[in-house]
């Protein structure tokens, strides 16, 4: 092989420059039996890079479920996860970070990582119909909280607002361990008709390979590498590690894609996100146990003198391979030149498994596709892992040790008042809600994203969620809440949970703690995805979410966001969290505890920064489901909305809220008042019950194991406590819409 | 009647205006594609919302050199029916059609909310059969959308009753309070001279569907057919 790249002269120190461990390339000299070029080598290291690779995740992700009854792809098949939703449809969806870009460059960061997920699905054939995210932030009162904050939503707002997909739902969460590592998740939910899906595969020798979409730039050379670093100082060095989005061209590459899907043209298809042409290639090539032919310079490229490995590596967007079933690329480049797009053909397939990348007549680079990927040759490890000293310290928090407070009013209101809390109104109105008129949310408040599918009785229900504080408390028992809440919320909604996606955000796997709570969160999840039957149709893992300063590592919480989507089998058992008519019932589903564990109340309020997860019982959560799901089944609720963030106070607020319905309640003496108000104990569920039904409702309620308790009614402008007037809801909305606004302008956020 | 929604790169709004004229409102509409010259004998023209090549330059600005519009304006200019919603208000005005420009919102964010409409008079097809006294809530989605024009310009619309819809209240008032983006007089949408162009930056087919819980949108289109709901 000539030696055109190759005047650097590889050595182990060279690999260490890339990401690579020593003993990995040792192994890829073993694998290629000789020392790799520096193309080569700067293949493996970002195939066998944490982002492509999953080499320190696989070996737990293999045991979460992956079988359901309506799986039509398990997880790591395809670009994303695929389920049957009846009718002849499936759903497609998956959620992924960005969470390395967006901290040097939130704006390009966050867009980018919009436009990547979006096209994992229409890949596969898939029109996207909604998105989620899921954002964390450090402190709301520091300055580049707020430049991150800002240019984070602008991203997302700009490129999925272009893009004509609207946002169904999402969280944002403020909390000082994001302060440098600020967390951007994002989700996509798409349908495709059952049989039109798009596989990512290759075969069929001599089938021409495509290179559709923008031209190839120099910008995001090796992002997987450098989203598998910690943080540093030095992090702004790689700036142009971080792509440029350009929603445009995506939009274009949609439709193009969708008409392509259309026509028996292609053999298989995937988007070029992480690693570019390198990832496409040989994942396409390792799934369909065949080769690639590929001249690099073939490549519509952006700038002059692009090197063979600057074109390999490139992580451009909007940019798709695929390979075209030969005799018919006329068909492939109709469409493209009709959508202005360039269509360029690249190369061919073979049948030997080998991957020959040639530049300018020259092969720069020679390997199998098979030891570059997940599940073939990329390395697998077993992270030692060990329990942190803070885990049995948190034990040991007494709720006796804090005083209840004696104006729980003013609690109240500096709840509403809370980031965490407070409405995200200002975030929400930048993404645009309602491209598509599929949103059945926008109207009638609901736990979870609703989307009418046109035509159908059916509609899909989603949701993110994830509470990072409870994970940090306990990772296990954390991680099945935030797969519980996600269930609770679609079941309120009146959807059944179908099936997860998950985004796995934490710090440094090389640090056995970190890894602890790692093992943690895959085990909590396994048990509720279990129970709920929703089994993991895939997501991404992003590890060294942490940053070092001066020596001291910062971890951000664990954070295992879930999406979740289920399905409402008929729309007129859609239900919304606002209160409907004056004199209905107002129940509290489940237990009353005496816990205040890990609530925002006692987090922010009494600054008391460990204690356990709260109470929560998984057996005790899924029979509450059950029964919420049976009383929308019956109509015998006019709303229902899970207790989550602040507690039944906040519940029972935002159920006010919407149609300016007031309350009168009585607490429960059973318990103190600020755990009955604030705590974040599990498995609640305020729903209200019009009069005439409550007899039906009670024998219903009766008849299961759950526990329940009259709280009062519906009525007036007030929210009215024990005969205490804790404000109109004109007072508390006026506090709760515009505050995050206010800190956002400088306003500072204090007690 | 026959309605024409055309569909420029980057459009993302003219399905939902296709589901809402064909299966909704139940008429004949045909799809037009940007390079094209053919109206396919249209009577009603739409211009949908979306970022026309990617409206890099300036919302509209390229848009009205596509090979379609100079059908649409000639077809104006017969007299002929044409609808911009959003992109498509931001197109007419690029291409004349509809006096006045569209800015920046004043607060240089990208608004999405359901806002109230004071239909401003009768004397249109769109609001033929609207009470003026009684506000639509209709959403807006837009990031460029501040309706501007010289104080001439807008004595003028307001002499010849070319305003169509004024943001309001809930109750129909007119106030700076419920303007979203700093519109010059609240102003949410207008129609020229001839009465023949309609611009407006709100999008009714966003509220026309029953299923999605508000079908005041709807309303506008029952006023072109002249149904009376």
């Amino acid at each position: 092989m000539s030696n055109m790249t190759q005047s650097v002269n590889v050595t182990v120190e060279t690999a260490k420059e890339l990401g690579l461990l020593p003993e990995e390339f040792e192994k890829i000299k073993e694998i290629l039996g000789r020392t790799p070029n520096f193309t080569e080598l700067s293949i493996f290291s970002v195939m066998w890079s944490e982002h492509c690779s999953y080499k320190n995740s696989i070996l737990w992700l293999k045991k979460l479920p992956k079988k359901g009854p309506h799986m039509l792809v398990e997880a790591g098949e395809e670009n994303a996860g695929l389920v049957d939703i009846g009718d002849g449809l499936a759903c497609a969806f998956k959620i992924e970070s960005h969470n390395h870009p967006s901290a040097l460059e939130p704006y390009q960061g966050a867009a980018t990582g919009v436009g990547g997920i979006n096209r994992d699905i229409f890949t596969m054939g898939a029109r996207p119909v909604a998105q989620l995210n899921s954002l964390r932030f450090g402190d709301i009162n520091n300055d580049r909280t707020k430049w991150l904050l800002k240019g984070v939503v602008k991203g997302i707002g700009d490129y999925g607002n272009a893009f004509g997909v609207p946002v169904l739902g999402g969280e944002v969460f403020f909390d000082e361990c994001y302060n440098t590592n600020p967390l951007v998740n994002a989700m996509s939910v798409g349908i495709v008709k059952v049989g039109e899906q798009i596989s990512a595969t290759s075969k069929g020798k001599g089938n021409p390979v495509y290179i559709v979409g923008s031209a190839t730039g120099k910008d995001g050379i090796a992002g997987a590498a450098f989203a598998s670093k910690d943080i540093t100082e030095d992090s702004m060095d790689d700036l142009p590690a971080v792509q440029v989005g350009d929603p445009f061209q995506e939009k274009l590459l949609l439709e193009a894609t969708m008409e392509l899907a259309k026509t028996d043209a292609v053999v298989g298809m995937q988007d070029m996100g992480a690693a570019g042409i390198t990832c496409s290639t040989s994942e396409m090539s390792a799934a369909g146990q065949h080769g690639m032919v590929i001249d690099l310079s073939k490549v519509p490229t952006r700038q002059e003198d692009m090197k063979d490995w600057e074109i390999l590596l490139s992580e451009s967007q909007e940019r798709m391979l695929v390979v075209v079933e030969k005799g018919k690329e006329q068909i492939v480049e109709d469409i493209f030149n009709k959508w202005d797009l360039n269509v360029a053909k690249i190369g061919y397939v073979t049948d030997d498994g080998l991957l020959k990348y040639y530049m300018n007549g020259e092969l720069v680079a020679e390997l199998e596709a098979d030891p570059l990927v997940l599940g073939g040759g990329a390395p697998v490890y077993e992270r030692e892992y060990r329990e942190p000293a803070y885990f049995a310290e948190s034990k040991k928090f007494d709720i006796n040790s804090v005083e209840e407070p004696k104006d729980l009013k003013e609690v109240a209101k500096f709840l509403l008042s809370h980031p965490n809390i407070a409405s995200k109104n200002w975030v929400i109105r930048q993404y645009d809600t309602m491209v598509g008129t599929v949103n059945m949310s926008t109207n009638n408040p609901t736990d979870a994203g609703i989307v009418n599918l046109k035509g159908l009785n059916k509609a899909l229900a989603l949701t993110v969620d994830c509470n990072a504080r409870y994970v940090y408390a306990d990772p296990e028992k954390g991680t099945s809440i935030a797969v519980a809440e996600a269930a609770r919320n679609i079941v309120c909604s009146g959807g059944k949970p179908s099936a997860i996606t998950n985004c796995l955000n934490f710090g440094n796997p090389y640090n056995p703690e970190v890894y602890w709570q790692f093992v943690g969160a895959i085990k909590g999840m396994k048990a509720a995805c279990e129970k709920f039957e929703t089994p993991v149709t895939g997501g991404n893992v992003s590890f060294y979410n942490q940053s070092d300063k001066n020596g001291n590592v910062e971890a951000v919480f664990p954070t295992p966001t879930i999406g979740m989507i289920g399905i409402v089998e008929d729309k007129k058992h859609i239900t919304g969290t606002a209160f409907k008519q004056e004199g209905d019932l107002i129940f509290l589903l489940g237990e009353s505890v005496n816990d205040i564990n890990c609530s925002e109340y006692l987090y922010s309020y009494h600054d008391v920064k460990l204690s356990p997860a709260p109470h929560f019982d998984l057996d005790k959560e899924y029979l509450l489901q059950n029964t919420v799901k049976a009383l929308i089944e019956n109509d015998l609720i006019h709303s229902a909305h899970d207790c989550a963030d602040g507690g039944l106070f906040v519940t029972l607020f935002e159920s006010a809220k919407p149609n300016g319905l007031g309350f009168e309640i009585a607490s429960d003496d059973s318990v103190r008042k600020d755990a009955f108000l604030f705590g974040e104990a599990q498995s609640r569920v305020v729903v209200s019950v019009p009069q005439e039904k409550q007899e039906q409702f009670i024998e219903l309620l009766s008849a299961s194991d759950i526990d329940f308790t009259m709280l009062g009614a519906v009525g007036g402008k007030d929210l009215i406590i024990d005969g205490e007037n804790f404000g109109s809801i004109d007072e508390l909305s006026d506090i709760y819409d515009n505050a995050l606004k206010s800190y956002i302008e400088g306003k500072k956020f204090e007690k | 009647m026959k309605f024409g929604v055309v569909t420029f790169p980057g459009s993302n709004c003219d399905q939902d205006m296709i589901y809402v004229l064909e299966t909704i409102m139940g008429q004949e509409v045909v799809n037009l594609w940007h390079k094209d010259h053919d109206l396919q004998g249209a009577d009603f023209i739409v211009l949908p919302g979306g970022f026309s090549y990617g409206d890099y330059l300036r919302s509209g600005a390229i848009a009205r050199f596509s090979p379609i519009m100079e059908e649409v304006v000639n077809h104006a200019k017969k007299g002929g029916y044409v609808l911009g919603i959003c992109n498509g208000f931001q197109i007419l005005c690029e291409a004349g059609l509809t006096p006045g420009v569209l800015l920046h919102n004043n607060n240089q964010q990208f608004i999405c909310e359901n806002v109230y409409l004071k239909p401003e008079t009768t004397n249109s097809l769109i609001t033929r059969n609207l009470d003026t006294n009684k506000a639509l809530k209709i959403p807006i989605a837009h990031g460029e959308g501040r309706y501007f024009n010289t104080e001439d310009a807008i004595k003028e619309l307001n002499d010849n009753d070319q305003v169509l819809f004024r943001y309001s209240t809930p109750n129909a008032e007119i106030s700076e309070d419920v303007n979203p983006n700093g519109s010059i007089e609240n102003i949410a949408g207008v129609c020229n001279k001839e009465r023949n162009v309609f611009g407006m930056m709100p999008h009714p087919e966003r509220a026309a569907d029953e299923e999605l819980g508000n079908t005041d949108g709807r309303l506008l289109f029952e006023s072109i057919l002249d149904l009376v709901s």
